[in-house]
């Protein structure tokens, strides 16, 4: 019933909400909400809450990129953001909405992970970039991204005392060369769509997720939902997202 | 019981922080802050910050689990990756696991859950920020949401964390404070029976101390009953 009648409204160029089809919600970006982080952002895209909290620690490097710090990205749909998410180990959502978030980062090279490196071979700086859902109501993955970046912008590296960190005191701010904008463009009956609420993502039938760079580069990218796009479709979605993302830019 | 201090815990009858003994740290207390839950609550006592929410009464599955003639009560207790220094790695932890079982505990005696049989109440707590007496916080937190659920309570449930340090009786400890103390004591409470539904305590005292202490957390935690009724007031006022 209620499928219907957003589909119905989508059909007509109408939302539930009355927004525009590729109009935002009003967004909401809090950073350094949590001391005990390193790095911290709350955003907040119309209902839909995440927080991004950052920690460094230590590590030892990959073998076969003994120069530089490591990311790690990791998501929580924790039970408290939806009636539909269960407690227990990150299923096949959280875990592709990790990684999305962390290829934005990692292929935009978002983070100096080269100025992470203490010893080579040996000592690297591990950025963890941990997102947790607060409240779901559609559009997880660019609200996760943003909040993603905007925590990372904001975050300051401990102090070392030989192996020791000392986490009260943060002293000079992580090394960020870009910032990636994520941006989800939906299709359905033909449409294209932007932040879809939580109804509207159930009746789309493709999804084409976009991080795009300062300068109008794409960094990653990755089709999700199970019908097809057309290479028309397909480069319509990009420009679109390429559109929509300076517009985000600005809030950062 | 806690390690040894490297400084004193308490100078010239204040605290680490600046607090009197008996003092409470600021307390904040927003109610409906999670739209999608039945009801949600996010509460913090100076660092420490909980955010529940309550998912429920809602039919229960598998099927078997169902009890005929009462609801049964869920919690999970889960402490964010990033809410502490060193970071946790996600997934439960012993820890974690008996902090949900005793908050379930600490709240079930406050509901009316004979009233909604083969159901579940589900109660989610996350420590988005932890600076010691995270379950009292959380404790707390849902209690709120389970009011803002509408489930039908006898009583709203306070919870606060007594202890002792430098030989002081002190109320609501930061992390610090837990981490170096003689004793902590987690307690909640029904506020008009006095019944207490969850009290855990590790290291030494005397009967005489443990006594002082459990009278000391009851009487402040009055003002965390007023808060939470406040931050209730509050939500429908708006």
């Amino acid at each position: 019933m209620r499928q219907e009648y957003v589909l119905k409204l989508l059909e007509a160029d109408e939302r539930v909400d009355g927004r525009k089809l590729d109009e935002f919600r009003n967004i909401k970006i809090e950073t350094d909400i949590i001391e005990r982080a390193e790095g911290s952002a709350r955003v907040k895209i119309g209902k839909t809450d995440v927080i991004v909290g950052i920690k460094m620690d230590l590590a030892e490097p990959f073998p076969d990129i003994p120069d530089e710090g490591m990311l790690k990205t990791g998501a929580e749909f924790s039970p408290i953001a939806s009636p539909d998410f269960t407690s227990g180990p990150p299923g096949e959502d959280a875990t592709e909405l990790a990684r999305i978030v962390d290829r934005g980062i990692r292929e935009s090279e978002c983070i100096d992970l080269e100025k992470l490196c203490l010893k080579s071979g040996e000592k690297v700086w591990c950025v963890f970039v941990d997102v947790h859902m607060i409240n779901h109501d559609g559009n997880l993955i660019d609200t996760s991204a943003l909040a993603a970046v905007a925590a990372l912008m904001k975050t300051k590296i401990p102090e070392l005392k030989g192996d020791e960190i000392i986490r009260d005191k943060l002293k000079k701010k992580l090394p960020i060369k870009h910032t990636p904008i994520t941006i989800t463009v939906g299709k359905v009956l033909g449409k294209f769509l932007i932040d879809p609420i939580r109804e509207e993502e159930e009746v789309l039938d493709s999804k084409l997720t976009v991080a795009v760079m300062e300068d109008g580069k794409i960094c990653a990218m990755q089709k999700s939902g199970n019908q097809g796009l057309s290479d028309e479709e397909t480069i319509k979605m990009i420009d679109l997202a390429i559109k929509k993302s300076k517009e985000i830019r600005k809030l950062l | 019981m806690g390690m040894k201090p490297k400084e004193k815990m308490i100078v010239k009858g204040k605290r680490l922080d600046g607090r009197k003994p008996d003092e409470i740290r600021e307390i904040e207390m927003k109610v409906g802050v999670i739209p999608n839950a039945n009801g949600s609550a996010q509460v913090r006592f100076g660092r420490t910050v909980a955010i529940a929410a309550v998912y429920g009464p809602r039919p229960l599955f598998p099927k078997h689990r169902q009890e005929s003639d009462t609801a049964i009560i869920q919690c999970r207790y889960n402490m964010a990756p990033f809410s502490v220094e060193e970071r946790i790695r996600p997934g439960p932890s012993r820890r974690e696991v008996e902090i949900s079982k005793v908050t379930r505990l600490a709240l079930e005696p406050a509901l009316f859950l004979e009233e909604y049989p083969e159901t579940v109440v589900d109660v989610y707590i996350e420590i988005i920020q932890a600076d010691g007496s995270t379950r009292v916080t959380g404790i707390n937190a849902a209690s709120l949401a389970l009011a803002d659920a509408g489930v039908p309570m006898r009583d709203l449930v306070v919870a606060l964390s007594g202890g002792k340090i430098d030989g002081t009786t002190i109320i609501d400890l930061c992390g610090k404070e837990d981490n170096y103390s003689v004793a902590d004591i987690p307690l909640a409470f029904l506020p008009r029976k006095g019944e207490i539904t969850l009290l855990q305590m590790d290291g030494q005292l005397t009967p005489d101390e443990m006594k002082t202490i459990i009278k000391n957390v009851i009487k402040a935690g009055k003002k965390v009953y007023e808060k939470q009724k406040e931050a209730l007031r509050k939500k429908y006022q708006e």
